[in-house]
């Protein structure tokens, strides 16, 4: 699996928020995007899930143009999982049922087989006995879990997850990343737009710092961030240091 | 209600209001009684005697009221969702289907309900077209339907609105299709966003019912109607009047008890 973007360009309305975006994640990569609010991040993962239509350039997916009008869009979501900041479960079902939807309606998974399938991996993320709860009633850090699982159990080729502790109280946040280590640690091939530097460090094979809609830098997270060769980033890092968020 | 009142501040405010309520109602009693006409007028419109002749006639027609009432139930919801759901569909090829949602909204809130009635009801069957039924009643009730599930489409799409893009956003996630998203993530909250404004068409809608009395069809005011021009004497109206009460008031006041529960849980959903 590969995924590469080359030259997107995405504008709402007259305003563009994505300047020509080049990217390339292989198989099994942790990508981290990093960089201040507004500087693309959220857009550019919408559009490689096609939730977002590109203005220009082109989107591959193994070499396959997803980008292209007439592809099926519905069938290259299903082979891209994408996880939200505000979870963004569906309130009027269970986190079974949430998990399930998918597979037995995108997938035509039988609902005894999708519902073992859920059972077992929301065992895996603590989630057991949630199983049959309502979304409102369990932890931001619950619903942010049971959403990865949701975006999991159809078994994506690649993990989108768009800043996925920011909606979260910091003391559940610990809970998501080390479900998110976790899956790194198993070969998940993830793009990762996050605040959190320091996960970013210690998670990501490659950081690329976003700056007006481009990728103005990109290197091993040991490298950007202790000699960024780039002023935008040193300064962006300076900041976020002073935040004390690094 | 009257818990909240009574505890409020001891017994004072519960003798206010009950001191007040009996002199307000029993002053506008007094005036109106008291009026030089009161003897015939309640000869014309409380008339034992006519009471319980018209009552029969004006019950039989009630059940028809009662039948088309619910044969409407049946058929504004699924009407409705129908046109509200065409209008809710995205993307290019779909203009055509949205077109004719809004052209239908449209006209048929423009027209006023009862000359939907009279147009359907008189003109459709004068066609003559064999295929079509050319009962009056079924023209009306199709009238009746047609126009309420203009309004009702109108709240359908208000809650389809109102449930937040993102949960449409992460219905596509999933590879749902645009038609799957709809069924399965958004109208199920939709609809619950706006149960308690159904509700209230529903109380609207069982008066007016009566309307395709004027196509001649003896539902509870017609017979009312036919009572009166053959005694003039005006009671059979108001029996009428006391049936349609007895519907809607517990109606009414069952739509507001589920409206406040309705309130109270959603506030308490979001703690």
């Amino acid at each position: 699996m590969t995924l590469e973007l080359d030259g997107v360009h995405k504008a709402y309305g007259d305003r563009p928020v994505l300047n020509g975006i080049d990217l390339t994640v292989e198989d099994h990569e942790v990508v981290c995007l990093i960089g201040p609010s507004g500087c693309g991040k959220s857009t550019l993962l919408r559009c490689v899930d096609l939730l977002d239509s590109i203005d220009a350039g082109e989107i591959r997916l193994d070499g396959e143009t997803i980008s292209a009008k007439g592809v099926d869009a519905n069938a290259i979501r299903r082979r891209i999982g994408i996880v939200f900041q505000s979870y963004n479960l569906f309130p009027h079902m269970t986190v079974l049922d949430n998990v399930t939807l998918g597979p037995r309606r995108a997938l035509g998974m039988a609902r005894d087989e999708a519902e073992a399938r859920a059972m077992e991996m929301l065992g895996r993320f603590g989630l057991g006995d949630h199983a049959d709860s309502y979304p409102n009633r369990i932890s931001g850090g619950q619903n942010q879990r049971a959403a990865i699982v949701r975006a999991l159990i159809g078994d994506p080729e690649i993990l989108l997850l768009d800043e996925v502790t920011s909606a979260l109280d910091p003391e559940l946040v610990g809970e998501v990343l080390s479900a998110i280590r976790d899956l790194a640690a198993g070969g998940m091939t993830m793009v990762l737009a996050t605040h959190e530097m320091g996960f970013a460090r210690d998670v990501a094979d490659r950081v690329c710092f976003l700056h007006e809609g481009r990728v103005l830098e990109s290197a091993p997270p040991a490298t950007l961030f202790t000699d960024p060769q780039h002023e935008r980033t040193a300064q962006f890092l300076a900041r976020v240091v002073e935040a004390g968020r690094l | 209600m009257r818990k909240r009142f009574l505890n409020e501040e001891g017994a004072w405010p519960a003798v206010i209001a009950i001191v007040s309520t009996i002199v307000f109602f029993g002053g506008a009693t007094l005036l109106v009684v008291t009026s030089p006409n009161w003897p015939r007028v309640r000869d014309q419109f409380f008339n034992p005697d006519d009471f319980r002749q018209a009552a029969p006639d004006v019950l039989d027609g009630f059940w028809l009221n009662l039948q088309l009432f619910g044969w409407s139930m049946l058929l504004i919801p699924v009407v409705a969702l129908l046109v509200a759901v065409m209008r809710s569909l995205r993307g290019p090829a779909f203009f055509p289907v949205r077109l004719l949602a809004v052209i239908y909204t449209d006209v048929l809130r423009g027209i006023p309900l009862i000359l939907l009635v009279l147009l359907l009801g008189f003109g459709v069957p004068a066609l003559q077209i064999e295929l079509l039924p050319s009962s009056a009643t079924f023209w009306g009730l199709t009238a009746l339907t047609l126009s309420y599930s203009a309004y009702t489409a109108e709240i359908y799409r208000s809650g389809i609105d109102a449930v937040p893009e993102s949960q449409r956003s992460s219905a596509r996630a999933l590879g749902l299709t645009q038609w799957q998203a709809l069924r399965f993530a958004i109208l199920p909250q939709a609809v619950r966003n706006v149960v308690p404004a159904l509700m209230n068409t529903v109380v609207s809608l069982q008066k007016d019912v009566a309307l395709i009395s004027i196509l001649g069809i003896r539902e509870a005011v017609r017979e009312a109607q036919i009572y009166t021009s053959r005694t003039f004497n005006y009671t059979s109206y108001v029996v009428a009047t006391l049936l349609f009460l007895a519907i809607s008031i517990p109606l009414t006041r069952y739509v507001d008890w589920y409206t406040e529960r309705d309130r109270v849980a959603r506030s308490q959903a979001q703690t």
